[in-house]
Formats: C-alpha cells, structure tokens, sequence
C-alpha cells in the first residue's frame, strides 16, 4: 500500500493477559494496514481478541493485559511508545472510541453538554466556554438530537438507549478524530434503532472521511458498512480482504462457515443450517497447529502440527490456511 | 404438518399488567401485554418478534402462567388453565408436565451450586417419573445424550460449561419430563455466532423426533423466519401482525412489519446497500402510558387522524394472514 494513504499500520501486534492460570495470547500476531477513510470491519466471536486489539490501540489495555509484541503505527508515529501525556492528547484527539453500552461509558452525575465540553476543553483546541457549547449544541443536532438546545443539559439517565449511543457518536468525533473505533457500538440496540445508527454512520463518515475500525460479530452490519473485513479466530487473523471478497468468495473454512451458519432473510428457500461443530478454543492451551483445525471439517495432519501462512487469493485478500497450499504439502485432508 | 389444523393452545385477549408505584396513592400500570388473541397449532413453531420492551417474553411466560394473567383466557388442549370471566385457575402442576420453558440466559437459569445431574434429575423427581435409583441415572443420561452432552458431565456444575454447552443443560432440563409444548425464550441469543446454529439445529431435530410444539421468542428476524412456521410480530404488548413465516416476510402488511423487516442488515454488501431503508422516528413509547388509537401511530409513516384515535383490530386479510391496521381497510 501507498505509504502516504496509510492512517494506521499493525504489525504483528501480540497482546497478552498475565493470569494466574497463565499467560493467554489473547491477541497472537496481527498485521493489517489502514487507509485514510477507509471502513475497516474486524469479526470474530467473542474470545477471539477483536476488542483487545483495538484496546491496545487506544492504550487502554487493562492490568493484567500487557502489549508484548510488535508496532502500532499512526501516521507514522509508534503508538506504543508514547508516554501517559502524549496518550491523552493522542486519545479522543487523533482516534476516539465507541462502546457497546453507552450507558456504562457516559457518566451519570454530569449532563451531556458537560461531558461533551470536556471532551473539546480536555484537548485546549483555543475554544472558549461558550464556542465550544456552541459545537456541543452542533454536533448532538448532526448525530440527530432534535431539540439540542435542551437536550445538551439533560443527563444520560434522561436519554434513550438509541440517543446515547448518538450522544456518544457526538462526543466521539467532536475533536474530529481521523481514525474512530466503533466496538460492537449496536449490538445492545434494537434492530429499528441499529438501523438509525447505522445510517447515521454512514452519513457522517462520508462527511466527515474519518477511517473506521468496525468492531462487530453481525455479519449483516459489516456487509453493510466496511470496505475491508479482517475475520479473527482465537487471536490470529485468519482472513483478511475486500468485502466483497470475503462475502462471496470466502477462502477461510472458518469465514465459510460463519457465513453458511448464518440464518438469512434474503434467501426464498428453508435450509437447514451448517453449523461449525465444537467450541472456540481454550487460550490457556492453544494447540500447536492451526487454532481453528480442531474444529475444522477438511482438516489436515499439518494443521495440526503447524501453523499456517498467509496465502493471498486474489488483490488484498489474503488467508492463512494449509488448504491453499495443498499442492505444495502434498497433504491429504484427514476426514 | 398433518396436524397443523389441530390447535393446542388458545389464548383470548390476555392481558398481562405490572402496577408500579407513581406516587404515595396513585398506581400505575405497565401494559406488558395487552388483548392478545391467537391459536398455537399442534407440532407447529409459532415465532414471536418485537423489540425490547415490546412484552413478547411476557407473553410467553403468561401463556404457562409463571406470571399470572390481569385477565383473558387460555385453554390448553381443550382445557382451560385460567380464564378471568369463568373464574378459572387450574392447578398448574399436571400442565408443568406438558408445558415446559428454555430461558434466554442459561447461567442465570441454572442453579450455581447443584449439578448438572441434579437439576436435570429434579424434574423427574417433582413429577415422580423414576422409581429407582438406577432408573433415574439412566433416564438423566440418556437427556444429556440427547442433547449431545457426554454422562460424566452429569457430576459436573454449571460454570464449568460453555454458554452452549449451558443452553444445552437448559433443554435437557426441559425436556426431562416429556413436555409437548415449549417456550424457547430467546434461546440463542446469549450464544456465539457458530454455537447459535449449533442450537437452532439441534431444537429444530427435536421438534421432529418427539413431536413438540415451540413458541420461540427472539429479536433477531432471521433466525424466527429459518425456524417457525407462522410469525407473529409484537408491538407495545400487541399482535400487530400474524401470518406463515415466509409469507410475512415477502409481503408483510403492518407498516411497523415492513419496518422491522427493512431495519435488518444482510450479510451481503451488494444487497444491503441497495436495500431502500424504512427509517422508524424516535424510540418505542412507554407501556405504562401507550399512545391512543393505534399504538404505532406515534412512528408510523402513514398515520391519519383515524390512527390517532381508534384502535385496530386483528383481522384476517388474506386466508391465514392477519394484520391489525386501518389502512387495510379501505
């Protein structure tokens, strides 16, 4: 990729949670770029380090969760170099976040304006106090507040569970971030109100080009919203590419399989569902092999002895599994 | 389905409030659900759709009475558990035999400090089903098996499993005393993508080999399409709209249906962003002070001065198709 229209570069990030049962790789070695104005997806299902990873992004990994590997590059800059003080002019200035429970991440005793004046005051963008409620006002009416002008002093308990997440969408881009972290930010909302939020994404990253990272396991909501998607399983990403690809020529047997256990509303006919058999796997005793091999319907003995590089399958689409490589292997599938 | 004409269940304009206290005198009432009316078939899969709030987990557990009903009537297989005009409140005990509930989060509807073999094994003893000793440890792994649990996981305590492995626990218990009716309360939706089908699969095999008869309750449209055979949709405590699956998502009538259907995104980018957006105002009003007329009126694109002040009924539109809308009408 061109290196001027690289936002964000990861390179085989490795985050780790220091448990007393022992270290779990939550997160084992990913690589992905992004482009400026780009909608990144990243889908797994829980466990498999897709929160994590943005986390570690944004410096706020949790004790015991520690970065023990690789870069993070913004703009050029290592991320995970930064003292505390440049992290908090780098957070919610340069990359800003939202959450999956909106009412857990705004603060109950402060109205929305307070929280959202802070949010510009915080990062001394040389507004007074009365240009930067102005903006607040601004910007709860382009998430689509209406009546933002009274709404601006209510408190969050006053708010519904859609117009928090708006409000949150409002204090996210106030600073006018170029990279937003959106983690799972409709699961806990309603499919008509998913729907608003979704189309308020949507207009708001055309108007304002802010790259997003897409955190979700809806497949629906990335189908809808993403340029690329990377597909994590139990750490590593497994498949990574444009969205059309992933949606109609998946290569991963996992991404195949996610996609053929989906009940779907636009297909005319019943058919039974082809669910992937087992359970994700336990991190404290990753296997050797492939993470997803012991789940894996066309297994082979070297998945379970190694693991697999990435094989790229068309323009930007790469995926790690022997099968692409079989010729080369001479491996015959197990079952 | 042979027997779809058969009706199992009946239920007649039930109603289900909550009172909460508004002030030191005053009580208000939350209408969790209100004049419901509609039949369950024999061996068929009613679905149950709406948004949070919209009482479609009440009306569930209304139907086996775990909440006694305000008032209304349900008759189960000819006879009626509770009707509020007759007087009618049957002992429930014999019906639990038939009737039986899987719960949308299986951690907090398993209890933490029995085991496995226990709390599928206390239904079994409730109802007396087993004589011996022997008999019942056969009979509880012989459910464990069916639901594709191994028999040693019997001795075992609920957090030791997985969320799926949990549900799975849940079903088994259920299924202990032979029911012929389940409520399946938002069974997967604490679950994993890849468990979820896993689930959906292994309730749909069920169904087929034992002859039960589901009402499944969930948010997500697309798994209540794959495995019902009729919909019915909720909105603030009401049937809006109730009709064979497919036949209710290709050619939904209730504008609030139409909205629902459009709200969900498809796991496929051409379709999904070519897909013409029903964007609904605002958020579902409060059940303790609904709107007046009809309860959609308040986010529905269409609605007229007749919306505002005159309900409307659940009616027939096409054979087996109903929908409870004035612009129907005309």
């Amino acid at each position: 990729m061109d290196e001027k229209k690289t936002l964000l570069s990861v390179r085989d990030l490795k985050v780790s949670f220091f448990t007393p049962a022992g270290e779990v790789k939550a997160v084992n070695g990913i690589s992905y770029d992004l482009g400026y104005n780009e909608v990144m997806g990243i889908v797994g299902e829980s466990g498999s380090g897709k929160s994590v990873e943005a986390y570690s992004i944004i410096g706020l990994l949790q004790s015991p969760g520690r970065v023990t590997g690789g870069t993070i590059e913004f703009e050029g800059e290592n991320v995970l170099g930064y003292t505390e003080e440049q992290m908090r002019q780098f957070r919610g200035n340069k990359v800003s976040m939202i959450f999956q429970n909106p009412m857990t991440c705004l603060n109950p005793v402060y109205t929305i304006g307070n929280q959202l004046v802070e949010a510009l005051m915080c990062h001394d963008k040389g507004y007074t106090k009365e240009q930067a409620r102005a903006r607040a006002i601004e910007m709860l009416e382009l998430v689509g507040i209406n009546n933002a002008e009274k709404r601006i002093d209510q408190y969050p308990h006053e708010f519904s569970g859609g117009m928090r997440q708006r409000a949150m969408i409002a204090m996210a881009l106030i600073c006018e971030p170029k990279l937003l972290i959106a983690d799972e930010p409709t699961t806990a909302l309603d499919v008509t109100i998913q729907a608003q939020i979704l189309e308020l994404m949507k207009d708001l990253q055309k108007k304002k080009n802010t790259s997003i990272i897409f955190i979700t396991h809806n497949l629906g909501v990335v189908a809808e919203i993403c340029d690329r998607v990377s597909v994590m399983y139990a750490g590593h990403i497994i498949e990574q590419g444009p969205v059309n690809d992933i949606f109609y020529h998946p290569a991963h047997p996992y991404t195949k399989g996610l996609l053929a256990s989906t009940p779907r509303l636009d297909v005319e006919t019943k058919e039974r569902l082809v669910p992937i058999e087992g359970t994700p796997i336990d991190l404290l005793n990753p296997p050797k092999g492939c993470n997803f091999g012991p789940r894996c319907k066309n297994c082979m003995k070297i998945c379970l002895r190694e693991k697999p590089p990435f094989t790229e399958i068309g323009e930007g689409h790469i995926s790690a599994c022997w099968l692409h490589l079989k010729k080369q292997t001479g491996e015959e599938a197990r079952a | 389905m042979s027997e779809q004409s058969k009706v199992l269940i009946e239920v007649e304009n039930l109603r289900k409030y909550f009172s909460i206290k508004a002030g030191a005198f005053r009580r208000k009432y939350v209408q969790a659900v209100e004049s419901v009316t509609f039949s369950i078939y024999k061996g068929e899969t009613l679905g149950l759709v709406g948004e949070s709030g919209c009482g479609k987990t009440t009306l569930g557990r209304t139907i086996i009475r775990l909440h006694e009903p305000t008032s209304g009537r349900i008759v189960y297989d000819g006879t009626p558990i509770y009707d509020s005009e007759k007087h009618i409140a049957a002992d429930m005990l014999p019906f639990r035999r038939k009737m039986q509930i899987i719960f949308q989060d299986p951690s907090a509807s398993l209890d933490p400090r029995m085991t496995v073999g226990e709390i599928v094994g206390e239904a079994l003893d409730i109802h007396g089903l087993c004589t011996g000793k022997q008999e019942r440890r056969d009979r509880i792994n012989e459910l464990l098996d069916v639901v594709g649990l191994n028999t040693e996981h019997a001795n075992r305590f609920p957090h030791e499993f997985s969320g799926g492995q949990q549900q799975r626990v849940g079903i088994a218990r259920a299924l202990a005393v032979e029911p012929e009716f389940i409520v399946c309360d938002e069974p997967i939706s604490a679950l994993d993508v890849s468990i979820q089908s896993q689930v959906v699969n292994m309730l749909e095999d069920l169904q087929a080999d034992k002859n039960l008869t589901y009402l499944f309750i969930a948010h997500d449209i697309s798994v209540v399409r794959h495995i019902s055979n009729r919909i019915g949709v909720m909105y603030l405590g009401q049937m809006v709209e109730l009709a064979e699956s497919y036949e209710l998502c290709s050619h939904p009538l209730h504008p609030y249906t139409q909205t629902l259907l459009s709200a969900v995104p498809l796991p496929d980018p051409v379709k999904s962003r070519a897909n013409k957006r029903i964007l609904l105002e605002g958020d579902i009003p409060s059940p303790v002070d609904p709107p007046s007329g009809c309860r959609f009126h308040t986010r529905c694109p269409y609605a007229t001065d007749r919306c505002r002040s005159e309900q409307p009924q659940l009616k027939e539109q096409s054979p087996g198709h109903f929908a409870a809308c004035h612009m129907l009408d005309g």
